[in-house]
């Protein structure tokens, strides 16, 4: 196997907080290869998003990081600020779940483009604004021209995303962090932004990250899956053997909570009981114990480590894995 | 006007009805002739995507927004019509529940306080007979009243503080709710807690529930019927079972596609409709959906189309409807 692009090394990171310290990502170990998704699932407060600002070296000031992020074989946790800033944007690149908030609102939607690719690659101002527009009807807008001139105000919210995704695919990165990137978008405009990024991925063979807190967001869409809970990673599978057989009870729990279109109206939802632990008084055990149905002794005691299932790259922390054999159902 | 599904008398009869707000010296046309009946004991789902007007319908409903036209009547009596103080005793029958559910609580209130607002409003002046009440509905949402009761809402989690909401529009012991997006702000795993908590509640104090939401499968676990808008006016009614299994308006079926399902096997849709909703300051002639559509022709564009009945309950607005 060649080496990943992008090795995420035992990273935690640590926020100080009134409380005490609040430990947001604990010892996680991922890796993606060049042109893969992984999607990374959990719910608000597992850590997601702050595992995806480390990668970025975008962390509040006061957060302890420790651990390495290898990227194209240099680790970004020791990189220079001027070659970090050099890599962001070009190889590196993210889009936020809030377009209305990621772009500038005083400057023209071309200034914003055409900054990034000037910043990045040796281009003059005709050749940067030629790709500038390339890029916009790449991401599917219309009149593209015409758009350069107007205010991230004066667009939807559906195109500002793709004006954000237009921005982060200038300079044809390697790695794209998309952090929630429809879960400020109606559902129609959702399926056309996954569309989009799927199709620009393949085009450039860029790795992507999906960060979500949606499973039908990743189901048809990464390549691999991570669920996060409470700062640790419990659960990590190719995607299409993570859905066909989810060994770790939350992953399980939080696939029956959805409500699905093909169940009758009014039946019970399955739901989680109680809520996720407070990050700042972290458990001695298993951080699912609480809401488990399958917890025993041993779950309040020690922390499980991640173990290996019998399909090749499915992962689980858990002392009572489900499903563990063909047919015998937990 | 043509009677959608109407059973005995129903308790919420809305009839035509137009809302539209000035913006500059443009009109947004959020409402343009709704008609919806719900029945008592019924939850009505209302589903559509932001800015189709779903929410300024809910809120016409309960008079915080006056419409331009057209009438809602509410157990046979006239909302539209009333003012002042009439209102204020009808609004004791009929809440609303928001979808930020930490934003619609005062920060610099205690719990027990706010539940009681609206019994103090109402004018129970018998402060045991209120403590009675609150004590009764805050543990209807399994919160426990001795020890939420004096603390303040930023001690609670989303998810709690919804169930306080919810506790505080049942109250008065209302029979009508309107649901504004209710769990679209929380996890997954605390929506179910609270998707299944307002059907316990619907059950126990035999409430009738409009439900307000953008997501179809939350609407599917809750609703008897579903009411989909797009662009100010309803495309489809029809019982739930029946509108997800054979949806009769194209852009129900579109919105049915574009839900991203959680099974790899299942392979996302390429073909959803491009485009976006044009702006409800100058919606489409005719049919407000024709430009995105896959079946429009020219009628489409000259004659709106009327909601009729395509299949028994189920009634779409389409000149061309999915067979």
């Amino acid at each position: 196997m060649t080496a990943p692009l992008l090795a995420i090394e035992d990273v935690a990171v640590e926020l100080p907080t009134p409380r005490g310290n609040l430990r947001a990502v604990d010892h996680v170990d991922l890796s993606l290869q060049a042109g893969r998704t992984l999607g990374i699932v959990g719910e608000s407060g597992c850590g997601k998003t702050m595992l995806s600002r480390a990668v970025l070296q975008l962390l509040p000031k006061k957060a302890k990081l420790t651990g390495r992020v290898m990227f194209d074989g240099e680790d970004l946790v020791r990189l220079e600020p001027e070659s970090l800033r050099r890599l962001r944007g070009r190889d590196l690149a993210v889009v936020f779940q809030d377009p209305m908030t990621s772009l500038n609102p005083v400057l023209t939607i071309g200034t914003q483009l055409m900054e990034t690719i000037q910043e990045h690659l040796e281009l003059d101002a005709p050749a940067a604004k030629a790709r500038s527009i390339e890029l916009l009807a790449a991401v599917g807008i219309p009149a593209p021209e015409q758009r350069l001139a107007q205010y991230p105000h004066q667009c939807s919210g559906g195109m500002r995303q793709r004006i954000a995704i237009a921005i982060a695919l200038s300079c044809e990165p390697k790695l794209l962090i998309a952090d929630e990137p429809t879960t400020a978008l109606d559902v129609t405009i959702q399926a056309q932004i996954l569309d989009l990024l799927a199709r620009e991925q393949r085009r450039r063979h860029m790795a992507m990250i999906i960060i979500t807190h949606d499973l039908g967001v990743v189901a048809g869409r990464a390549d691999e899956v991570a669920v996060m809970y409470a700062g640790r990673v419990v659960e990590r599978a190719p995607t299409q053997a993570l859905f066909k057989r989810m060994h770790m009870p939350y992953t399980e729990a939080l696939l029956a909570a959805i409500p699905k279109l093909d169940t009758a109206p009014h039946t019970p939802l399955p739901a989680i009981s109680g809520r996720p632990p407070d990050p700042t008084r972290p458990l001695k055990g298993c951080s699912f114990a609480p809401r488990c149905s399958y917890a025993g002794g041993r779950c309040q005691e020690a922390k499980p480590v991640l173990t290996s299932a019998e399909v090749s790259g499915h992962l689980y922390a858990c002392f009572h894995p489900i499903r563990m054999t063909e047919g015998i159902e937990a | 006007m043509m009677q959608l599904a109407a059973r005995p008398a129903p308790l919420l009869n809305v009839d035509n009805l137009v809302v539209e707000y000035g913006l500059g010296n443009k009109i947004v046309h959020a409402v343009s002739g709704v008609s919806l009946q719900v029945a008592r004991g019924e939850t009505l789902g209302l589903v559509g995507e932001s800015g189709c007007g779903k929410s300024t319908l809910g809120r016409a409903v309960l008079q915080l927004r006056r419409a331009k036209s057209g009438r809602v009547m509410f157990d046979g009596e006239d909302l539209t019509a009333m003012e002042g103080e009439a209102l204020r005793r009808m609004r004791r029958r009929v809440q609303l529940i928001f979808q930020d559910p930490i934003a619609s609580l005062n920060p610099r209130r205690r719990i027990g306080d706010i539940v009681a607002e609206p019994l103090i409003i109402a004018g129970i002046k018998d402060a045991a007979e209120r403590k009675r009440r609150v004590h009764e509905v805050l543990s209807a949402v399994g919160l426990d009243p001795d020890l939420v009761a004096t603390r303040l809402p930023h001690e609670f989690s989303g998810g709690q503080c919804q169930r306080i909401c919810i506790a505080r529009s049942l109250v008065l012991n209302p029979e009508f709710i309107v649901c504004d997006e209710p769990v679209s702000a929380l996890d997954v795993s605390i929506r179910a807690q609270i998707l299944n908590l307002l059907e316990e509640m619907k059950a126990r104090f035999g409430l009738t529930l409009l439900f307000i939401a953008h997501d179809l499968a939350v609407v599917k676990a809750v609703s008897d019927r579903v009411a989909v808008m797009y662009l100010g006016r309803l495309c489809e009614v029809a019982p739930s079972e029946q509108l997800f299994a054979r949806p009769a308006h194209p852009y129900t079926a579109l919105l049915l596609q574009a839900i991203p399902v959680p099974d790899p096997d299942v392979r996302p849709a390429e073909s959803v409709a491009a485009g976006e909703p044009p702006s409800p300051i100058a919606p489409p002639s005719g049919c407000r959906f024709r430009t995105r559509c896959p079946r429009a022709d020219q009628r489409c564009s000259a004659e709106i189309p009327e909601l009729r009945q395509v299949a028994p309950g189920q009634f779409a607005a389409c000149h061309h409807p999915l067979a």
